[in-house]
């Protein structure tokens, strides 16, 4: 190590300047100040100008403090130790437990030959019929919840990580009030899956730099497991405070933004860590769940809007439940030709029913008569609100589909169900 | 001193270098960055003083200032040969099957792999005598590769007219082995071999002249091959908001166009959805030809997660390959997901180089770009009078879904077919998501005309209705347009929508296309006696059903008549003829 100490000569933002030789970029450095010791990772080289990013933020630094440069880039232990514990976003522990240090390796690292990929082919269970029927999880996605503050997404990503077959959780938390990360600590405490899983949690009073940290290190620490041929499931909630977290690093260092103040390579950014969600060939797999919070419930705000470019689909969590419209698996057709032949007519035939459910309740909005067709959609509205849209249904698959006949049976005859012919015959309820 | 070709950096700014050099650089010339055991590859992309900046086409963690820099006087190039066909490669033409051989599971930087087989034999028949007279791109023999006879060339870059010195005689030879030597007016030998280079980001123009793409590619999508039809050497766009069906959509039409070449650019996206090409093309058959899909396919594949940079150039990359192979008389289809990850691209860059921002903080010169890609495409008259052609079709992801941004617009300008993906028909499941009434084509259809005017007069005022009956409501709605508003609801689901992952709905040949458009057409013009609205309702329903079954029956066999018969009776049952 290094004892080289350097002067600061700028401060702007979370950035400080210092004038150094030989310093690599992404590298990191130490900064004392009276406040303490942090990390600081390298952003910027220009001549003899080295920029840093410091983790613990700039407040309190001056510039007679000293930098000092630790030769490498920021790392995380790869460790089996690390199951059943709980670090910051910059890798200290925040559980009162000691450092693990072995095993270190590189976060940000490169991305997967996609010639070492192979198509996801597993369904993930969650017993909730709006997943499973209508957008099915499936190992190896990348899927966001897109909601808004107060919505309870944070007790959906918990509840389909309980149920979900998996062998390892990575919670990483970013800018979650004190009682979020109570909540998620507990809650794998009481299924008794803390002892296989890890925690980076940043909140909402830690320095916002290290929110920026949380993906690559939870990802980081999953790839290690995926590669030992572990199923990972990350969970990653709030990446809006990622995101604004990018946008503050942007402006601080003046950089030119492409939209609403985010910097033009947002879209990179979070595809960089998205797209770890893989499913190796010959290794485990990484599954990605998200929480993104749109801003003004605006689904066209460029983090949601980047977001749903880069994922493979979202499920949008509005008044407690998951809309069907714009809730979206993109990986659903790899698994439902195989779940049931049925289960991809019944997902079609419901969703476009409630559509037209949709228009009918508009029309009767405006004081329309109703036909007897409208009648009948009302009808069908209700019911499937209360069958298939309700969270509190916690069903198996299967069952789910058997209700869906039903609930078209009850409501429609079967040309009005605009079904091919042979799967009438196969599952239509035959009347009593 | 440094020598010659060789800088050092002075600054490293994301994957921006700025170097500090003594000599000469060229601009857009190919350069390394060292880093100990490894050489990033990297691009000159401007020059102040003696200052050069450059893009790296990988991550540049780990450089110093005072790091070498090593020019090569090279521009950023392709190898054209035998062998490109089934080919995986990244944005600068690394073959990823052979780097994972190498590197395992991740993408190593700073490895570069040949993108062709020097060591495969392929068998040479020459075609060209000694003594002939020849211009770049003139046939000097050919070789098999797959289905196709793949054309040995003078090389691209040769200018001026050449006379065959020596050309060896058929047999087998590797793709660097000499096969041919060529003489110039001022006595210049130059020796010819089975693989030639040439810059990716210039055109390669050896052609007598450019052409009016006229006739229809056939993509087997009813409602592009009827309503808003491709041509063969013509562009298109598919913008559409995210999740619209754009990649489903290139898929589609990379499984059933009717191209001899298909050259996927995966730019920026989901490596998920390259992968499901990869696995399953090799195992699915060309009806065509009865071989496998990767035989007549080339995938260009710069993900999401790989270098920005190197995203940048795989658009290139990709209209480099297809421009070879029109050279050889073949229509090639060059289909872009999504050319907006490109334009992202270019907007990190002139970000980094803190260059005036338009609109968005795209660069300014946004717009001449996207038009220099399409102007790729072409059908052209080669030399030889045959003819070779270049479609593209690019994907647009404009943000917020606003078709009013500067992707968007700017492509708008330059194609000649725009199938716009619309939210709201992909949230009522009405796939492929293409907007009716929104989109259009200056392409030739493969029905007529008039047909079709009429049917798309139909949509609109099934629309009008549609939009009317939400203000006064159904029962103040006159049965005659409630009709015209079953109608339209009746070919718009019987016809325009498709279901891309049904073996038989998938892909509706141009035969059948017209044969069922003829159909609904009919339909269409006929006038049916209804009591009421209900039994309106339930008649086009019930016509509906016949009708998706139909669709899903093989063309012409007994199943197909059988359903064919009971659709006729159900017409006759109303119709007031
Ligand atoms: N023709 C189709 N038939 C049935 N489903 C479709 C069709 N097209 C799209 N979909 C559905 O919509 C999903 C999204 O489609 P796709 O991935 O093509 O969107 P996209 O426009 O490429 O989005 P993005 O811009 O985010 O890449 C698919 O996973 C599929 O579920
Ligand atoms: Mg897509």
């Amino acid at each position: 190590m290094r004892k080289v100490y350097h002067r600061i000569i700028q401060i702007a933002g979370n950035v400080i300047t210092v004038e150094a030789d030989d310093v690599a970029y992404n590298d990191l450095a130490e900064v004392k100040s009276a406040r303490g010791t942090s990390l600081a990772q390298v952003i910027r080289l220009l001549d003899n100008k080295v920029y840093l990013q410091v983790f613990a933020g700039s407040r309190g630094i001056s510039t007679g403090d000293e930098v000092r440069f630790l030769g490498y880039p920021m790392r995380v232990s790869s460790s089996e130790d690390l199951l059943g514990r709980v670090f910051t976003g910059g890798g200290v522990p925040k559980d009162n437990r000691p450092a693990i240090l072995e095993n270190l390796i590189e976060i940000g690292g490169p991305s997967v030959n996609p010639a070492k990929r192979i198509i996801p082919r597993n369904m993930i269970r969650t017993g909730i019929p709006m997943i499973d029927v209508f957008n099915t999880l499936v190992e190896s996605q990348k899927l966001p919840i897109f909601s808004v503050a107060g919505e309870p997404y944070n007790q959906l990503l918990a509840r389909i990580a309980m149920q979900a077959e998996v062998d390892i959780i990575i919670l990483g938390g970013m800018g979650l009030k004190h009682d979020d990360y109570l909540f998620f600590r507990n809650t794998l405490d009481e299924h008794g899956a803390l002892s296989r899983s890890v925690i980076f949690m940043h909140t909402a009073s830690d320095p916002v730099v290290e929110c920026l940290l949380v993906p690559d290190m939870a990802l980081a620490v999953a790839e290690s497991y995926a590669l030992k041929g572990k199923r990972v499931l990350v969970l990653l909630t709030d990446m809006t405070n990622f995101a604004d977290a990018l946008k503050e690093i942007a402006i601080t260092m003046e950089q030119i933004p492409s939209n609403r103040g985010y910097p033009g390579d947002l879209y990179s950014q979070l595809a960089s860590r998205y797209e770890k969600a893989v499913d190796f060939d010959g290794a485990g797999s990484i599954t990605v769940l998200a929480a993104t919070t749109m801003p003004g419930d605006d689904v066209t705000h460029p983090i949601p809007d980047n977001t749903g470019y880069i994922t493979e689909g979202q499920f949008y969590l509005r008044h407690g439940r998951i809309e069907p419209f714009g809730s979206l698996s993109r990986l659903k057709q790899q698994v439902n030709s195989k779940t049931r032949s049925d289960h991809r007519t019944i997902m079609d035939t419901m969703i476009r029913f409630y559509a037209d459910y949709k228009e009918t309740l508009e029309k009767r909005s405006m004081g329309f008569q109703m036909s007897k067709w409208d009648e009948k959609l009302l009808k069908y509205g209700d019911l499937f609100e209360a069958r298939m849209m309700d969270l509190s249904v916690n069903i198996p698959l299967e069952d789910a589909l058997n209700l869906g006949w039903k609930t078209l049976a009850e409501c429609f005859d079967t040309t009005e169900a605009g079904i091919k012919s042979d799967l009438i015959k196969e599952y239509w309820p035959k009347a009593e | 001193m440094q020598d010659s070709n060789s800088g050092k950096i002075v600054g490293v700014n994301g994957n921006m270098l700025t170097v500090e050099f003594d000599t000469q650089v060229t601009q857009n010339e190919v350069a390394y960055a060292i880093l100990g055991e490894d050489r990033l590859k990297s691009e000159v992309i401007r020059v102040r003083g003696n200052r050069a900046d450059l893009q790296v086409y990988e991550s540049t963690a780990g450089l110093k200032v005072g790091d070498k820099i090593e020019f090569t006087d090279e521009l950023l190039s392709v190898e054209l040969g035998p062998g490109l066909l089934t080919q995986v490669y990244d944005g600068l033409q690394n073959p990823l099957n052979e780097l994972a051989e190498q590197s395992g599971f991740f993408l190593k930087r700073g490895v570069y792999l040949p993108a062709l087989d020097y060591e495969r034999e392929w068998a040479f028949t020459p075609s060209a005598k000694i003594g002939d007279k020849l211009n770049a791109g003139d046939k000097i023999g050919s070789v098999p590769e797959g289905i196709f006879d793949h054309c040995i060339m003078l090389p691209f870059s040769f200018r001026e007219t050449w006379t065959l010195v020596d050309v060896k005689a058929a047999g087998s030879y590797k793709i660097r082995d000499v096969i041919a030597v060529a003489q110039n007016e001022k006595g210049e030998k130059r020796d010819i071999s089975m693989m030639q280079e040439w810059p990716v980001k210039i055109p390669i123009s050896c052609y007598k002249e450019k052409l009016i793409p006229a006739e229809t590619l056939i993509t087997q999508q009813r409602i592009i091959d009827t309503f808003f039809p491709v041509a063969v050497g013509g562009t298109f766009c598919t913008p559409g908001p995210f999740g619209a069906g754009k990649t489903v959509l290139q898929h589609a039409l990379s499984r059933y166009a009717e191209a001899d070449i298909v050259i996927v650019a995966a730019c920026g996206e989901r490596a998920g959805e390259v992968v499901e090409i990869l696995r399953e093309f090799p195992h699915l058959d060309d009806p065509k030809t009865g071989r496998s899909l990767m035989e007549r396919s080339i995938i260009i594949c710069n993900t999401s997660s790989m270098p920005v940079a190197a995203r940048e150039a795989s658009v290139y990359t990709a209209v480099t390959l297809a421009e070879y192979y029109r050279q050889m008389g073949l229509n090639c289809l060059l289909l872009a997901d999504s050319t907006s990850r490109w334009a992202q691209a270019l907007r990190e860059m002139s970000g980094r180089l803190e260059e005036i921002p338009g609109e968005e903080a795209f660069p300014a010169y946004l717009e001449s770009l996207i038009a220099g890609f399409y102007e790729r495409a072409g059908l052209v008259k080669l030399n030889d009078g045959r003819n070779g052609s270049v479609t593209i079709g690019g994907a647009v992801s404009p943000a917020g879904g606003n078709f009013e941004e500067p992707v968007t617009q700017a492509t708008l300008k330059v194609v000649g077919a725009f199938l716009g993906l619309s939210r709201e028909r992909s949230d009522a499941r009405r796939f492929p998501a293409i907007h009716p009434l929104d989109s259009w084509s200056h392409y030739e259809s493969i029905v007529d005309g008039k047909k079709i005017e009429s049917a798309r007069q139909l949509l609109r005022r099934g629309n009008e209705v549609n939009q009317m009956m939400k203000v006064i409501g159904e029962e103040g709605t006159h049965i005659d347009d409630f009709v015209i508003y079953l109608k339209s609801e009746f070919l718009d689901y019987v016809y325009l929508q498709q279901n891309t992952f049904d073996e038989v709905d998938g892909a509706t040949d141009k035969d059948r296309q017209t044969y069922v458009f003829n159909k609904v057409s009919r339909i269409l013009d006929t006038s049916f006696k209804f009591e009421g609205k209900d039994e309106a309702r339930r008649y086009f329903l019930e016509l509906r059903q016949m009708f998706i079954d139909w669709n899903y029956a093989a063309f012409g066999t007994d199943k197909f008549k059988q359903i064919e018969n009971g659709l006729e009776d159900k017409i006759k049952e109303r119709s007031n003829a």
